[in-house]
């Protein structure tokens, strides 16, 4: 039987595989090669070598929208995380209305990024207005703006999956650790945490590559103003591929650094966080 | 046997890969080419060719990417009408405010593409001219009634120009003449016929903001729109006459346009100029500084409808704008327009300025039926009865063709305005040298200063360094 199905598996792999090589391995290679042309239209390309990579470097937005992106992703995974994790622990408790409460939470993240971007735009608008002043005034404010409307709207999301994490924790080592004589935090810090490692495992690399590329939002929001100082690595990349003619390959060797780049920040944080999982 | 099913299974797969594209059809064959050019540059004429040569006579649908959100409607309308006609569908896909050349870049890169696409002039030709057609064989051209308007190069024609406009600033002559007959005016000017420079023109609007209670203002201009996509007011428009000024000095070429595609720098010689009046306007807003990035231009355009400000700077191509706004209390005949004073020497004699930025050019790569009916179709709007009342009605170009007739004139307020000061005596209409800035991120660094100077960011050395630099980096790539 084993035999058997072992050697359909090709037949059986072959759609998705197909499906998977249209719509994501061409594209992708065709990019990488797209980076090293120049080129209008993708069907009309120059081969220019390294040149994009070096202009790319060379490009100070490019460097100011990495640092930019960074400091975001520093600060929005670690309130993110914050926050979904006590709003989990706080609704795992018997609270009434904690259905109610959880779906309210979630809600945020049904909305699309560029809705949220422009409602957001407009309530942080409109405090500012008493100030005479709106959101394009300083980058500062560019960014606190897009660190508020990324919590609001990951936040639900997270908490979901810390409450499925804590909910998945045995009942038995919780007893045993109150029997144990344990007061709540030592339970919190030697039990509960431990053991949702893996929420944590994916709640940081869901926030951590949805911070890098976060790009509806911050078009909506602030689209780079005041001159580009809020633009990220997402919406610089789509600047440069579209702003200025003949700067498509530039654009496109950001896109692969940026992927580089993403892949190695997720790959390290993944190999972390997975070492400090343990079995249940 | 393992290794056999292995091979079968890969063979297998092969085919069902090729069958489904196979499946996927002609939709997949310029995607297939595109491989090729790649390696090689230079699109083969193989691709333009392929699978349309087969119904070289019968072309179905024409396909024209519009650049004017604002008219889109009527484009609808033309297009039914002329598939009734003549059994030619025509496909018309409108690109968003500002968005016109990411739209083009990936629409032109489908296996249907935009037959009809428009370019900018000599720059946007510069960039498109493997998809330009020329044009000089046809009929459109020979319509021209200028024929140095056209985007040429050597013998050929890539973009035929196929509207006029004109922009300064538009005034509402109710709100002016009302401050004319106040009495305790600070100005002693009785009519808008005396304010012929900007010395006169900053005298009378500050003491317009000093009376604004009196005259039921909430400003004298409409906001400084410098929201995002909608700085093309200054960054463009208003950018355009310190350069003109600037190029016009330059004794070496006889057009603006040619000097500044020539000038790798810029000096900004007037960039006091420009100052004064973006001061002028900031300081006499109907919204205070800080406030202006998040303002749009249909924001300012309805503070001018609504009768809330007297004054705004923008285009023949607003009418329609301030036409749509719901509670519309501007009548049409108090609409007026006055050119865009600086404090330049000699300034009494400059007039409105106008030229134009939308060039019909032809996709090159398209089949050659396409492109004929495509040019076809042009000709039909241009020359036919039908086409050319949508022109003067509807569309409310001022068009640049010997087939209208003097009675074909567009009738809407802002266009007569336009037509009327390009005809008076002893003025001079300003070029669009703004076709010859270096690209649409110039612009945007430009209007980004503005913003922050507006929001007192920026000092005015700072815009102006800003201003220069990026014109040199941008040339520069």
């Amino acid at each position: 039987m084993k035999r058997h199905t072992k050697r359909y598996f090709p037949i059986f792999v072959l759609p998705t595989l197909v499906a998977f090589t249209i719509a994501f391995i061409i594209p992708f290679v065709l990019g990488i090669v797209l980076s090293f042309t120049e080129f209008t239209t993708v069907i009309d390309a120059k081969w220019v070598g390294i040149k994009n990579y070096r202009a790319a470097f060379g490009n100070k937005e490019f460097l100011n929208a990495l640092w930019f992106t960074v400091r975001f992703s520093i600060v929005s995974v670690a309130t993110i995380n914050v926050f979904a994790f006590l709003l989990a622990l706080l609704l795992t408790k018997k609270i009434k209305g904690t259905n109610l409460f959880r779906t309210v939470f979630f809600m945020p993240n049904l909305i699309g990024g560029i809705v949220l971007g422009y409602i957001w735009q407009l309530i942080i608008n409109g405090v500012l207005y008493h100030y005479e002043v709106t959101l394009t005034f300083s980058p500062t404010y560019g960014f606190w703006g897009l660190v508020i409307l990324m919590n609001w709207q990951m936040i639900g999301y997270m908490m979901v999956i810390y409450i499925a994490g804590i909910q998945n924790i045995p009942k038995d080592v919780m007893e045993a650790a109150m029997i144990d004589g344990a007061r709540p935090l030592q339970i919190l810090k030697s039990v509960t945490i431990p053991l949702v490692m893996p929420s944590f495992t994916i709640c940081l690399f869901l926030t951590m590559s949805n911070s890098f590329k976060l790009f509806d939002q911050n078009l909506a929001l602030t689209a780079g103003a005041p001159s580009k100082k809020t633009t990220m690595m997402a919406l610089d990349i789509y600047n440069t591929f579209y702003g200025s003619v003949g700067s498509e390959g530039i654009g496109q060797a950001k896109a692969v650094l940026f992927f580089i780049i993403v892949a190695l920040v997720a790959f390290i944080q993944l190999r972390i966080t997975r070492d400090k999982e343990v079995e249940n | 046997m393992k290794r056999i099913s292995k091979l079968l299974a890969i063979l297998l797969a092969l085919l069902m890969v090729m069958g489904s594209l196979a499946a996927c059809g002609k939709k997949d064959t310029p995607e297939e080419g595109s491989k090729e050019p790649t390696a090689t540059n230079a699109p083969t004429s193989k691709d333009t060719t392929t699978g349309d040569t087969a119904k070289e006579e019968k072309v179905d649908e024409i396909y024209y990417l519009n650049f004017k959100p604002e008219i889109a409607a009527v484009y609808d309308k033309i297009a039914a009408d002329y598939e009734a006609e003549t059994g030619v569908k025509v496909k018309v896909v409108t690109a968003a405010s500002g968005t016109y050349e990411q739209t083009l870049k990936s629409e032109i890169a489908k296996s249907d593409p935009p037959t009809i696409f428009q370019i900018n002039g000599p720059v946007g030709y510069e960039s498109w001219k493997n998809y330009c057609a020329d044009l000089s064989k046809t009929q459109l051209y020979s319509y021209l009634s200028d024929k140095s308007l056209a985007v040429a190069s050597g013998d050929g024609v890539y973009g035929i120009p196929y509207v006029v406009e004109g922009y300064g600033i538009i005034y509402n002559n109710a709100i002016m003449n009302q401050y004319f007959a106040l009495a305790d005016k600070a100005t002693s000017y009785k009519s808008m016929d005396e304010i012929n420079n900007f010395a006169a023109l900053k005298a009378v609007v500050e003491d317009m903001t000093a009376h604004k209670d009196a005259l039921g203002i909430k400003g004298v201009f409409a906001s400084t729109s410098l929201g995002a996509g909608d700085q093309w007011r200054w960054q463009t428009h208003l950018a355009n006459l310190p350069l003109y000024y600037e190029f016009k000095d330059n004794a070496a070429y006889d057009n603006t346009v040619l000097a500044g595609l020539a000038a790798n720098e810029i000096e900004f010689k007037y960039a006091e100029n420009y100052k004064n009046i973006f001061d002028l306007y900031i300081n006499n807003s109907a919204t205070a500084k800080g406030l202006l990035g998040s303002k749009t231009v249909n924001d300012s355009m309805a503070e001018f409808a609504l009768g809330q400000v007297a004054m705004v700077q923008n285009g023949n191509w607003a009418w329609s704008q301030i036409n749509e706004v719901a509670g519309n209390v501007v009548a049409a005949d108090d609409i007026k327009f006055m050119p865009i004073y600086t404090g330049v020497a000699g300034e009494e004699k400059q007039g409105l300025c106008v030229g134009t930025e939308n060039y019909f050019a032809i996709n090159s790569q398209a089949s050659e039926a396409k492109q004929k009916a495509s040019v076809a179709f042009l000709e039909w709007l241009f020359s036919s009865e039908k086409g050319k009342a949508y022109v003067t009605n509807d569309l409310g170009f001022i068009a640049p063709f010997t087939t209208f007739e003097e009675d074909e004139k567009p009738s809407d307020p802002l266009a007569r305005e336009v037509l009327a000061w390009m005809e008076k005596d002893g003025v001079a209409s300003v070029a669009w040298t703004f076709a010859a800035f270096p690209s649409e991120e110039f612009k945007n660094y430009f209007g980004d200063a503005l913003l922050e100077y507006a929001q007192g960011g920026k000092t005015w050395d700072e815009v102006v360094a800003v201003v220069k630099d990026s014109w040199k980096s941008e040339k520069a790539k």
